[in-house]
């Protein structure tokens, strides 16, 4: 398994072809605590960086960006109700769905690890 | 504070029902009668009176208060505006006359003040002819962003896209998908403006129209405005000018000639027609030449014997927006407030507003980082990024505001500013209630350095202490329910 970034700070855990999908914990640190997500639509194929989810928190309403274009095989539905999961374990138990990836050449306009933390760097 | 149910006791009246003096007949069906018990509250009238005035003076308004909401224009709204559209010879009026003709005649008097707001408001933005329809800024935009699809269908241009500036007003995009084009959003610069470069990148033949608010969000004028707009005109993309702020640069300059096509105004921000709660709003729409056969019908003509009559014949109209002629007593007020102020005082507002709001941002920059160095238009945006190293974020600051008197400037936008505060002044305020502002946003730096703690507990010693906003939002009881549970 290895674990991908976006500029938008989402991430992407990539096994064989299915990607799990979140945002990272720089992301809910800038978003403060959320109070709601607007899960994707299940079976659903999005566009790399095509609006994925919609996420509120009590500062403001952002959207998320699709890592990776695919299509939507699992949802992680207990975010309806506790959308706290999110800012508590925002890259292990907040993940948000896991999605069945077309095109694995995509995954090289993602950043790794370190990539992603020298772009946090930039932020500051 | 006591809700009316939990007031409600069955020994007082407010209300007594005169007897019943004519003959008691039958409901035509009995699916009517309500079957359950109706749970309403029962208190005498004067026990109701206390409860209604107590809640009011709870309310924070600018009648009350300085409120300094960034991007609102909480202005004060002259009295004068609410009388003249309290006329009874303005409120007794239906708009159903309109509709024959000899009804026509009694309204000749509120058409031609209508037509002569129509044609101030052309003046005001540079454009050939104004509809007074649309309800809302918002509906403004729809209204522009349906006539920009309408002239480009018309032409058989191919177009999908509209490109919006990061600063921009949320509704900009969301009219963007409602008339069905997709939105590409353009970052900011260094300098606070939409990034030129980018921009061109951005602008192929596919796009239909560019959506700028000048001043931006950020309270900034973008001196490249004219280069955008020629641009633009260049690959026939349509300029669309958001009037949001137009508080700004109001007599100073006239959007059109600037190079924008369409202007939308919001009467309630800008021409002090009441908002936030305190009335419907009024979004007038100015497009050019090359636009007027778009403009949503009727809208007011003159003909030679002086006689006002509604124009509606362009085949390529897109229509009716709004019933009628718009919101016509905030379009009343907004004309009571051209005409009381004049060419000369509606040049003295901009000019204030922008004074009120440097004032400000001198005042505060070795207080609060300003992220953007250069003179701000008509508000200023600063942030909380320095106090945010002691752990004191926008939000404890705003809460501290509350404590003191002072309604919370905007807070966390425009987005791309980290713990942004939006401060919007306005014209009306006086240099004494700025002073005092100041004094206590310097106050609130030095608690943030000195007593952290003071700030993230405010507000205190309060008519109410901090509330949970996430238990808010996500637990939301909005219902009363008695010990029975009804």
């Amino acid at each position: 398994m290895s674990i991908y970034y976006t500029k938008n700070h989402e991430w992407a855990k990539v096994e064989d072809n299915i990607a799990m999908v979140g945002i990272t914990e720089y992301a809910v640190s800038q978003l403060g605590d959320v109070v709601f997500i607007n899960l994707p639509e299940s079976e659903k194929s999005y566009k790399q960086d095509e609006t994925l989810a919609e996420i509120e928190s009590v500062k403001a309403a952002s959207d998320i960006y699709s890592p990776l274009s695919g299509k939507v095989t699992e949802l992680n539905s207990k975010l309806d109700n506790s959308p706290e999961t999110i800012n508590n374990s925002p890259e292990t138990k907040g993940w948000i769905a896991k999605i069945e990836i077309i095109n694995s050449d995509e995954i090289n306009k993602l950043m790794n690890k370190e990539q992603y933390q020298q772009h946090l760097q930039t932020l500051k | 504070m006591k809700l009316i149910f939990e007031k409600s006791t069955f020994d007082r009246e407010g209300f007594k029902l005169p007897k019943l003096d004519v003959p008691e007949c039958k409901l035509p069906t009995d699916n009517l009668l309500e079957s359950k018990k109706v749970n309403l509250p029962q208190v005498g009238e004067l026990e109701l009176v206390r409860h209604y005035t107590n809640l009011s003076k709870l309310n924070y308004c600018l009648d009350s208060h300085f409120y300094p909401l960034g991007s609102c224009t909480m202005k004060y709204n002259p009295k004068i505006l609410e009388t003249i559209a309290g006329f009874e010879s303005f409120s007794n009026l239906t708009p159903n006359l309109s509709l024959s003709k000899k009804g026509f005649k009694y309204i000749q008097g509120s058409l031609a003040l209508l037509f002569q707001l129509q044609n101030l408001l052309t003046e005001i933005t540079g454009t050939s002819k104004v509809t007074l329809q649309p309800l809302a800024g918002a509906q403004g935009e729809l209204t522009g962003m349906l006539m920009i699809k309408a002239y480009h269908q018309k032409k058989n241009n191919q177009k999908k896209y509209v490109i919006v500036p990061d600063t921009s007003h949320g509704t900009n995009p969301a009219s963007v998908a409602m008339a069905g084009y997709e939105s590409i959003s353009i970052p900011t610069g260094p300098e606070g403006q939409m990034d030129l470069k980018i921009f061109k990148e951005k602008l192929t033949d596919e796009v239909a129209a560019v959506i700028m608010t000048c001043p931006n969000t950020l309270g900034i004028f973008n001196t490249q405005i004219k280069q955008i707009c020629d641009l633009a005109h260049q690959k026939d993309v349509l300029t669309y000018y958001d009037g949001a702020n137009l508080n700004a640069i109001l007599g100073k300059i006239k959007p059109a000639e600037l190079g924008f096509d369409i202007v939308h105004l919001n009467l309630h921000k800008t021409f002090s027609a009441p908002h936030g709660g305190g009335g419907p709003g009024a979004g007038p729409v100015g497009v050019v030449d090359k636009l007027v056969p778009f403009l949503p019908e009727p809208y007011i003509v003159k003909d030679k014997n002086d006689q006002f009559s509604l124009y509606q014949q362009s085949p390529d109209s897109i229509g009716k927006v709004a019933p009628f002629f718009g919101n016509f007593q905030v379009l009343l007020k907004a004309l009571t407030y051209i005409l009381i102020l004049g060419k000369e005082g509606l040049e003295k507002v901009s000019e204030i507003a922008v004074l009120n709001a440097n004032y400000i941002m001198e005042s505060l920059k070795d207080y609060y980082q300003l992220p953007f160095r250069r003179r701000c238009m008509h508000e200023c945006v600063i942030s909380a990024q320095k106090q945010k190293e002691k752990g004191i974020s926008a939000l404890n600051i705003a809460k501290y505001l509350i404590q003191e008197g002072i309604h919370p400037p905007t807070i966390y936008f425009p987005l791309i500013v980290k713990e942004a505060m939006m401060i919007e002044p306005t014209e009306t305020e006086s240099k004494k209630t700025l002073d005092q502002f100041i004094q206590i946003m310097k106050k609130a730096a030095k608690l943030a350095k000195e007593s952290p703690q003071t700030l993230k507990q405010a507000p205190a010693n309060f008519i109410f202490s901090r509330f949970d906003e996430v238990k808010a939002a996500r637990n939301q009881n909005l219902k009363y329910k008695n010990n029975n549970n009804e």
